[in-house]
């Protein structure tokens, strides 16, 4: 019963110097707890910081290129011997005496072969192609003398970036002595200057590091992942609503969700053998194209998709789905009506993060060609392509100094690209979250 | 009631409603006593107490009236528990007319004590005695939540009434005989009268008790014993 | 399988009542839920009266939930779930195989415990039955429809400016009424309410028993409570569920003044254990 009779001190149980005690005790744990916090996210930003410093410190002269600026005469003689203006025509002249002819104009001393080859290599293969370009816009600059700013090769690149020392022995140097004199005269007339690298943006992989680009690389994630989301969201979110909603809680739909559960950890090499084994080799689908990298990823998302979409299918509340019934919706009117609309934004982030993982995926896609060297942007998800991490794996694989920056610089891109997904996730949710 | 609240505090709430109804019913059975007692001493001292004590018997009856009043409010009963605290309500107002009548007795009882012995007077000691074991059976019944006592209560007085009625008769005929007894037996009359009121409030009580047990009021037709009204007493009938 | 048969024992046995009993809007006989090896509600016999308000109350647990949510076929959507003996609406067996159970839920409306609008607005809320159901297909015929049900449900003045605002945006209690809009939007015959004032404050529950006074002269009404001040307030028919089985329905006012059986006034009287 009531009994009042509690011992009437004045002090009670929760004041005094022994309560006191006990109370710092328990802040003193509370303020500790919170130092570990601290001190694990200290750490784990210092680590990012670090790797985005590493990456952007390596890769931020990448969308920068050494050119030259040279006086080009567009000589007919070289261009278009046959005066038809045939652009095709412009196509098989030697467009690399005409960029051999503006340098040697600027070093007319150079004599003899071996020195002209050497002067030769300052400039880029790509500096034709320029020049090409040029000329196939405006017919009109035959004939005429124009300065032009040219690409320089890799080398020269990577000296004037700094990247590569020049005051080692000569015999180390892949810039010599007399490239290294050539280069600080054209320095002292200005006509040395790094120049926003639009290529790296508009092309796709190269041989030489300064034409490369990472185009064909974002055509490539962006077509195979096209292709993952329109397979992989509605057969995730179809098979989450029938295993949610409609299928029977037996021994099968169990047996069922387990293996969805072990396919979410299922190594992704091995969704890269069975693309080989079963769409290339059994179905003979083509090598290399995004539609099928699209489709083993597809197959790879899924399980995380499904897993998604269920938890947010269970997470609505089961009163809405109550209401749907108790005024005679049916089944699939609850479901479409209320349950999916109310579960989209977790389905949504589920799928992007799907999508995220998918992109940065490289070892599947090994196994399924997508790792060519393709020069070509990608016109289609039949055509062959790579992707931006198998873009990446092979840049860093390649032993040439000019690919270091451009790696980093690859790096780059595919965070901006996982960014502007996630931001697009955020944007989704927030467009379909709804209160209840 | 078999089993208890899970409330406790409900419980001590009606058990203090019956205690007050229990002391109540005490106090109006001696103030009974005590006015037959005034009555047959010729006490206008006793009868005096009686008249003063009667103001207890309200003070209590106002204490059970908040105490309803309170358990009404704070609890809102039902079934078998409003049927106690409404029926607790009534008995209080049914002992109250009790003691009423109680001091109305006193009260004649120093009237009485004023003018000569009467012989019928024997009879009040009777009555008396009768009212007060029907008022403590009642007490009884309700404290035991006894059916059957109450039911008994109901069907004594009958019995009461019945003696009423023919010490009527005996007055009437009292009076008839010497003019001069007419006052004191007019006294006696009324005081007759009281006693037997007092019972009828009994049988109310009784009929109570069966409401709060059974839930349903006792419909059989109480038995009238209280021939009086229909009384006449002649001349010749007197001598038959 | 016993349960059934003694079912059949106990109906036979105790019923002798021919089935349709006039006013009787859902007559249940013998009625057994079992959730799996569980059995909720044994052998449940009662006849709910048109236009009136029947109170269902007990502990819980004691089945009677369960039972209101055969009445609707609620109880469909769990697996376990067992229904046997016989139960009509207007005398047709609900559990019969020909009986379309979105059919059934238009004629018999639920209220929940929780007011659960849709997160649309307070139009979409009431309108959805009515879309759903094919009883409107113009504008103007929804929008009457919106004004008749949210008048029913007393919630007309409150909201008419702002029928596009969210319905969860409402107060608890406009949230409920808002839901018994919805409800009787789709012009059913009985409502059923798993104690719809729950959550609610004193003066939102005393709106919505207010609605449910008005709306039985155009309903039935089957409300499930807690609260036995309310089954008192709001009830013409009360019955007592007690460890699965229907202690003893009858008039309320019989009921919350001289119960017949002890387990009932032990409960209302609180001293059930």
């Amino acid at each position: 019963m009531t009994d009042m009779s509690v011992p009437a001190a004045p002090a009670s149980r929760h004041t005094g110097p022994e309560a006191r005690l006990r109370l710092e005790k328990r802040y003193a744990s509370e303020r500790r707890f919170e130092r570990y916090g601290m001190a694990a996210l200290s750490f784990a930003i210092a680590a990012l910081f670090l790797l985005l410093w590493t990456i952007l410190s390596n890769g931020a002269t990448a969308f920068f290129q050494t050119h030259i600026r040279l006086e080009v005469h567009f000589d007919p003689a070289t261009i278009d011997p046959d005066g038809k203006r045939d652009p095709a025509a412009f196509r098989q002249a030697n467009w690399a005496a005409v960029a051999r002819a503006a340098l040697q104009e600027k070093f007319p001393e150079v004599r003899g072969r071996l020195p002209l080859r050497q002067l030769d290599a300052l400039l880029s293969d790509g500096a034709q192609i320029e020049l090409l370009r040029m000329v196939s816009a405006d017919p009109g600059l035959l004939g005429q003398r124009r300065e032009v700013w040219l690409l320089t090769s890799s080398d020269v690149d990577m000296i004037q970036k700094g990247h590569s020392a020049r005051d080692v022995p000569e015999a180390s140097r892949r810039v010599n002595d007399a490239q290294l004199s050539w280069l600080d005269r054209l320095a002292a007339e200005g006509r040395l200057e790094k120049r926003f690298n639009t290529r790296f943006f508009t092309a796709a992989d190269s041989r030489q590091p300064e034409l490369v680009g990472v185009w064909g690389g974002v055509v490539g994630s962006f077509l195979t992942l096209g292709m993952t989301l329109l397979l992989a969201f509605p057969m995730g979110v179809a098979a989450a609503i029938y295993l949610e909603e409609y299928a029977p809680k037996n021994r099968f739909t169990d047996l069922i969700e387990v293996n969805i559960n072990n396919l979410a950890a299922v190594p992704s090499i091995v969704y890269g053998l069975l693309g080989l084994a079963v769409f290339l080799q059994f179905f003979g689908m083509p090598r290399s194209a995004p539609i099928v990298g699209g489709v083993v990823l597809a197959l790879m998302s899924l399980p995380i998709i499904i897993i998604a979409s269920r938890a947010a299918l269970r997470s609505v509340p089961p009163s809405i789905r109550e209401a749907a019934l108790g005024i005679g919706a049916s089944k699939m009117q609850a479901i479409f009506h209320h349950i999916l609309p109310l579960a989209m934004p977790g389905i949504m982030t589920g799928t992007i993060i799907a999508l995220a993982h998918a992109l940065g995926e490289t070892a599947p896609l090994l196994m399924i060609g997508m790792v060519a060297f393709v020069v070509d942007i990608p016109a289609g998800p039949l055509s062959p392509s790579t992707v931006l991490p198998v873009q990446i794996f092979m840049w860093a694989d390649n032993p040439e100094r000019g690919f270091v920056e451009k790696t980093s610089a690859a790096i780059m891109t595919l965070l901006v690209f996982l960014l502007l997904m996630n931001a697009a996730a955020i944007w989704l949710r927030k467009k379909f979250e709804r209160r209840w | 009631m078999a089993n208890e609240h899970i409330v406790k505090s409900y419980d001590e709430e009606l058990k203090r409603l019956t205690n007050l109804l229990a002391r109540m019913g005490g106090l109006v059975e001696s103030q009974i006593a005590t006015a037959i007692q005034a009555v047959v001493q010729r006490d206008a001292e006793l009868a005096a107490t009686v008249v003063s004590v009667d103001v207890k018997v309200d003070d209590l009856e106002r204490e059970i009236d908040d105490q309803v009043l309170r358990v009404m409010a704070l609890r809102q009963p039902v079934a078998g528990d409003l049927r106690l605290v409404l029926g607790a309500l009534r008995i209080g107002a049914d002992l109250e007319r009790a003691a009423d009548y109680a001091k109305n007795v006193a009260k004649r009882a120093s009237v009485l004590a004023q003018v000569p012995p009467l012989r019928p007077v024997h009879s009040i000691p009777r009555m008396g005695a009768m009212v007060r074991e029907m008022l403590k059976d009642v007490l009884d019944a309700f404290a035991a939540q006894d059916l059957v006592k109450a039911v008994s209560v109901w069907n004594r007085d009958e019995e009461l009434d019945e003696m009423y009625s023919s010490l009527f008769r005996e007055l009437l005929t009292y009076m008839m005989e010497d003019p001069r007894n007419i006052s004191g037996s007019t006294h006696l009359l009324f005081i007759a009268k009281n006693i037997e009121r007092i019972g009828d409030h009994t049988t109310n009580i009784a009929e109570t008790i069966h409401f709060l047990v059974k839930g349903v009021p006792l419909r059989e037709a109480r038995p009238k014993g209280d021939a009086s009204s229909f009384a006449v007493v002649t001349a010749d009938a007197k001598k038959a | 399988m016993d349960a059934t048969v003694t079912t059949q024992n106990v109906s036979g046995a105790t019923v002798p009542v021919p089935m349709p009993m006039p006013a009787s809007k859902v007559a249940a006989r013998g009625v057994n839920v079992h959730y799996g090896a569980k059995h909720a509600l044994k052998s449940v016999d009662i006849d709910i009266r048109e236009n009136q308000v029947t109170a269902f109350i007990g502990p819980s647990g004691c089945g009677k939930s369960t039972f209101l949510r055969c009445i609707n076929r609620m109880n469909d959507t769990i697996a376990s779930c067992r229904v046997t003996g016989d139960l009509r609406l207007d005398g047709q067996d609900i559990y019969d195989r020909s009986v379309d159970v979105v059919q059934l839920r238009a004629r018999v409306g639920m209220v929940f415990q929780k007011a659960n609008p849709f997160p649309k607005s307070i139009f979409e809320n009431v309108a959805y039955g009515p879309k759903i159901h094919g009883l409107a297909t113009k504008r103007s015929e929804f929008e009457e429809i919106v004004e008749k049900s949210l008048r029913g449900a007393g919630l007309w003045e409150e909201v008419k400016d702002r029928l596009d605002d969210p319905g969860t945006g409402l107060s608890g209690g406009q949230q409920q009424r808002l839901c018994i809009a919805r409800a009787i939007a789709v012009s059913p015959e009985v409502i059923l309410m798993d104690e719809p004032c729950s959550a609610l404050d004193p003066i939102a529950t005393a709106h919505v028993e207010e609605l449910i006074d008005g709306l039985k002269s155009d309903y039935t009404i089957v409300i499930v409570t807690h609260n036995m001040q309310q089954a008192a307030r709001v009830s013409q028919r009360t019955a007592f569920f007690h460890l699965g089985t229907l202690v003893e329905e009858d008039d309320t006012a019989k009921i919350f003044t001289n119960p017949r059986d002890e387990r009932t006034q032990g409960y209302i009287t609180g001293r059930y254990g």
